[in-house]
């Protein structure tokens, strides 16, 4: 924990139940695997967080450090990394990631 | 910018020599890729850390020389 990025970046994770580290926002993704995993995201139903490492070099490459991971986007639920692009769709299509939302408590629109 | 499949199958058979490795090229511009990796040192990991060990094995490559590459990870059956 020697960069600084990374306390805020902790602060994130901490306070955002759902929070997705993306190339744009939600609205404008500026990368495809960003762009699928908002989609997926939103279908899933659950309130989440973003932040735009595009306007941020430094969280860019200090998220890539934080989660010894080198590809954006990234998803953490609850504080944990769940992983990129790949693994969310993986999940999504298999039902793990309701599964795991729903383990987590993460409330979705859909349960209502 | 761009990695040919054959460098990117024999850095990751180096660091997981009992592998099966397939690599599609998604756009045929070598630079989009999309492979699935089968490797007994997988057997129990979560996906994160068996991605993670395909990362490893391309030191770096990945997200730099490598822009895209899908992952398809599992232990074999």
């Amino acid at each position: 924990m020697d960069n600084p990025v990374f306390a805020e970046i902790q602060t994130q994770i901490d306070q955002n139940p759902v929070m997705l580290f993306m190339k744009g926002t939600p609205m404008f993704p500026q990368c495809g695997f960003s762009a699928r995993v908002i989609q997926i995201l939103k279908h899933a139903g659950v309130p989440f967080k973003t932040a735009n490492v595009l306007e941020d070099p430094e969280l860019r490459d200090g998220i890539k450090t934080f989660s010894n991971w080198p590809t954006i986007p990234q998803l953490y639920v609850k504080g944990e990394f769940i992983g990129g692009c790949d693994i969310i769709t993986e999940m999504y299509q298999s039902g793990e990631l309701d599964q795991l939302l729903k383990e987590k408590g993460i409330t979705t629109d859909a349960a209502a | 910018m761009a990695m040919p499949a054959a460098e990117i199958e024999a850095m990751i058979k180096a660091a997981l020599p009992d592998a099966t490795v397939m690599i599609e090229d998604l756009a045929g511009d070598n630079d989009h890729f999309a492979a699935t990796v089968v490797s007994e040192a997988f057997r129990g990991l979560p996906r994160v850390r068996q991605h993670q060990l395909v990362y490893n094995a391309l030191q770096g490559r990945m997200g730099g020389a490598l822009h895209a590459l899908a992952l398809q990870t599992s232990a074999p059956e």
